[in-house]
């Protein structure tokens, strides 16, 4: 289990954030001593990282002449699987610290938390049901939604409603958190359960409800063994580790480590 | 290898390319089998939720196949002998899930037939039904993906066994429907069976519009490919499992089948 | 005068402008080159294809209203084999009685007594891509027969059978049209058909009615070259314009120069092509008019005349061989 390593992690962050915070030239490259950085790298990232991980890609390209990133998106344990198996790729971020996992072989480096983000309850915009909290999800007349147990946001919601004592099951387990967005903002269930970033994206068409006990899922990020510009990849992940990066994040909803 | 025919070899122009095409169709088959952990097969096979998930998708592909023949034997008929204006634009309209990604297919249903869709509303403002999470919204998934199959196979063969033996029997003083009983659906039979066939394929491997519109819960709505799918994010091994009884139980049934209908010219 | 058994007056535009008229027992070859429209008349009797005319069958107007194939007593033989491939020959027999009611026994029964009359009663049991060509038309015959039309139109019927299976069948068809007291059509492209069958002769050429007369006052004087070609004539316009020509191909003589003598028609021209006829040889021989005639000469003059195709010749008859007669009479 990696996860002892991880929760410690702090001060790797820090020591990551220096030579940002040092230097404000566009020109540092970690990894490398002198010149520019150069070349393209691949990150795979989790799907609920799509909006946050664009936009930093785009400042770090802003920052970095003659620098591409090329994102992949795709759901975190196929993500991590494909690294596993080898597929090109320099950097790797998950949406929970399992998907992680999968990927043990390929991982260049301890991962690293960057973010984290915790479970909420979403309802339509009209909220039909009248939901008001996790309790309403006991009541007949109220269609909910989660994600299905195999899937990170899965774990967590069978957790929340162990924990408030739900006992009425689900109409659907959705295959991923979109999904089970869909479904309530399309007004096709009375609730679910999803992340607050999800909850935050959708803006006006839900209302959210925090739950009464913070159930929170840790975003981990690590270099690959088969990446091919190491230098560019490890300053990439400091910049999501930097405060420029928790800014977008902390915009998106996402919570610090 | 090849029998000697007195029209001389076979070019490889057309034998190498048939090779690749069978090398490609078949290595990831063989690799599935491969790769399939066969210790656990059995104790696979026997969890409830597998089980579950394969007598759903037994029953709701065959009453897809049952639904297509139904509302798609008329509609091809309709296509096949009927002239009036649109019938072009009505085949395309109808061949158009043929193209559809699956995913978008489920959310035009839901779009239409969703609780607050088009048609859903007013259904469920009526009676208070909702289709959505349930088994026959699985049904309704299905058909709607597997009817354009369906259609156009036995429009076909309808085209095919010709309008001569409809005008035989029309002279000899049988109304449309009796011909269509004893004469027109009697010739187009292979062409039938091969629509049921390609409808069931298609609807014991949907997932797509399924896991959107009808939603995945094991018992009423999630089929074997949803619960491949649910497994596949967590335990990839285990989906091989379940991908390798699902292949199983259809290459079962089509070598069922393969004798009486699906040789080329056994149905004459 | 009472009405005609049948009256049809039928026409499709662009396609068929046609009259015929036959009474009971009457037996119509319509003759006529591909794309005469012949078997278009034949669908629009049988209702087959929408056309706006007059078609009145045994005191009946099938035409107003509209009468549609299942409501009209038509029996219908076409060209080629339509009989249902899934059926065998005694239930395709029984398909028109079942289809209008009779019960399934009945149905059998009589099925089966018509198959034997046609002389096929063994083969009840079989399918269609069991039975000869000769065998099926038969069968063909005996579904159109079996339920009484009062039209029975026989498209092509012997097209594609053996020369001598057509011949025995045409006997036997003949033998049992004797005593049917409908009226047939008979559509053919055979004169053999056309004048041992038929008791009325209907030229058709380009949709329309080109002559009619009973087959042996067609054969002898024949008005289009389609038909002249069809009873082996040669076909001429009068020099004078005053009517047509008609003469036998044995009639004809070839020779290199022009014959001399007053009482012969003449025309110069050039070979077309040779084929073998009987114990001598049929020359085509196309005149510098564009006129195409056919001389009936034997092998020894081909050699004598050295004739192949292109080689300039002259073609004459006597005047005494020639049937002269009015083109519209």
């Amino acid at each position: 289990m990696n996860r002892p390593t991880l929760r410690t992690a702090a001060p790797v962050l820090l020591l990551a954030l220096l030579p940002l915070a040092a230097c404000g030239d566009d020109d540092t490259g970690a990894g490398t001593t002198d010149g520019e950085l150069s070349g393209s790298i691949t990150v795979a990232a989790a799907a609920s990282l799509t909006e946050t991980f664009e936009d930093l890609a785009e400042q770090f390209e802003a920052e970095h002449d003659g620098v591409e990133v090329d994102l992949v998106f795709d759901s975190s344990g196929t993500l991590a699987d494909q690294a596993a198996e080898g597929a090109p790729g320099d950097v790797l971020a998950t949406a929970d610290l399992r998907s992680m996992e999968r990927a043990a072989d390929a991982q260049a480096e301890e991962p690293v938390v960057f973010a984290t983000n915790d479970l909420v309850l979403v309802a339509p915009a009209d909220n039909p049901a009248g939901v008001t909290g996790l309790d309403s999800l006991d009541d007949p007349d109220v269609t909910y939604v989660i994600c299905v147990e195999t899937a990170p946001c899965g774990g967590l919601s069978a957790e929340a409603l162990a924990d408030a004592g739900v006992e009425r099951e689900p109409a659907s387990l959705e295959p991923d958190v979109k999904a089970t967005l869909s479904r309530v903002v399309e007004d096709e269930a009375d609730a679910g359960l999803v992340y607050r970033t999800d909850a935050l994206a959708a803006g006006d068409d839900v209302q959210t409800f925090d739950l009464p006990e913070r159930l929170t899922t840790e975003y981990p990020i690590t270099l690959l063994d088969q990446s091919r510009n190491t230098a560019v990849a490890q300053a990439f992940i400091d910049f999501v580790l930097s405060s420029a990066g928790a800014e977008v994040f902390a915009a998106a909803g996402f919570g610090t480590p | 290898m090849t029998a000697r025919s007195p029209l001389g070899r076979a070019p490889a122009l057309l034998w190498v390319p048939a090779l690749v095409a069978v090398v490609f169709l078949v290595v990831p088959l063989v690799a599935l089998v491969v790769a399939t952990p066969w210790a656990s097969f059995i104790d696979d096979l026997r969890t409830p939720e597998v089980r579950a998930a394969l007598w759903l998708s037994l029953r709701t592909s065959l009453a897809t196949v049952v639904a297509c023949a139904l509302v798609g034997t008329p509609l091809a008929w309709v296509l096949a002998r009927v002239e009036f204006r649109g019938r072009g634009l009505v085949r395309a309209l109808v061949t158009v899930p043929l193209v559809l990604p699956p995913v978008v297919a489920g959310v035009a249903l839901l779009a239409a037939l969703g609780r607050s869709g088009l048609l859903g509303a007013p259904l469920r403002d009526a009676t208070g039904l909702t289709l959505p999470y349930t088994t026959a919204a699985v049904v309704l998934a299905h058909t709607f993906v597997a009817l354009p199959f369906y259609v156009i196979s036995v429009e076909g063969a309808l085209r095919s066994a010709g309008e001569a033996f409809d005008e035989a029997a029309a002279v000899l003083g049988a109304t449309r429907w009796h011909t269509f009983r004893r004469v027109t659906l009697p010739l187009a039979l292979p062409g039938v069976v091969a629509g049921g066939v390609l409808a069931w394929a298609r609807s014991l491997g949907e997932f797509g519009a399924t896991v959107t519109f009808a939603g995945n819960y094991p018992g009423t709505t999630q089929t074997m490919p949803s619960r491949i799918y649910a497994v596949y994010l967590d335990d990839p091994a285990a989906a091989r499992t379940l991908a390798m009884i699902l292949l199983l139980a259809s290459v079962g049934v089509l070598l069922l089948l393969r004798n009486r209908w699906l040789t080329p010219g056994a149905a004459a | 005068m009472s009405t005609p058994f049948l009256h049809a007056r039928l026409d499709v535009p662009g396609r068929l402008h046609a009259t015929v008229t036959a009474d009971a027992g009457d037996v119509v070859a319509v003759v006529g080159p591909n794309g005469a429209g012949k078997t278009t008349l034949v669908r629009c009797l049988a209702g087959l294809l929408p056309d706006s005319g007059e078609l009145t069958v045994d005191g009946r107007s099938w035409s107003t209203p509209h009468a549609l194939p299942r409501d009209r007593r038509v029996g219908h033989v076409v060209q080629g084999r339509d009989l249902f491939p899934h059926l065998s020959a005694r239930e395709n027999v029984a398909f028109g009685l079942r289809a209008r009611g009779v019960d399934r026994r009945t149905a059998r029964a009589r099925a089966t007594t018509e198959l034997e009359r046609l002389g096929v009663g063994a083969l009840a049991d079989r399918r269609p891509h069991q039975l000869s060509g000769g065998q099926a038309q038969r069968v063909a015959i005996a579904r159109a027969l079996v339920t009484e039309p009062r039209l029975l139109l026989l498209d092509e019927p012997f097209t594609g059978l053996d020369v001598g299976v057509a011949a025995t069948l045409r006997v036997e068809l003949a033998r049992h049209l004797a005593s049917y007291d409908g009226v047939v059509v008979l559509v053919t492209h055979d004169a053999v058909d056309a004048l041992t069958l038929g008791t009325r002769m209907v030229v058709l050429e380009d949709g329309r009615v080109a002559q009619t007369g009973t087959p042996t006052e067609v054969a002898a004087r024949p008005r289009t070259d389609h038909v002249a070609r069809l009873v082996g004539l040669n076909l001429v316009a009068a020099a004078d314009g005053a009517g047509l020509l008609a003469f036998r191909p044995s009639a004809v003589t070839l020779s290199p120069t022009e014959p001399s003598g007053s009482a012969r028609l003449r025309w110069a021209g050039q070979v077309s092509q040779l084929t073998p006829y009987g114990d001598g040889v049929r020359v085509g021989v196309r005149t510098s008019t564009g006129q195409d005639l056919i001389a009936d000469v034997t092998a020894a003059a081909v050699a004598e005349l050295l004739l192949q195709p292109g080689t300039p010749v002259w073609a004459s008859t006597k005047e005494t061989a020639v049937v002269r007669y009015p083109v519209d009479a």
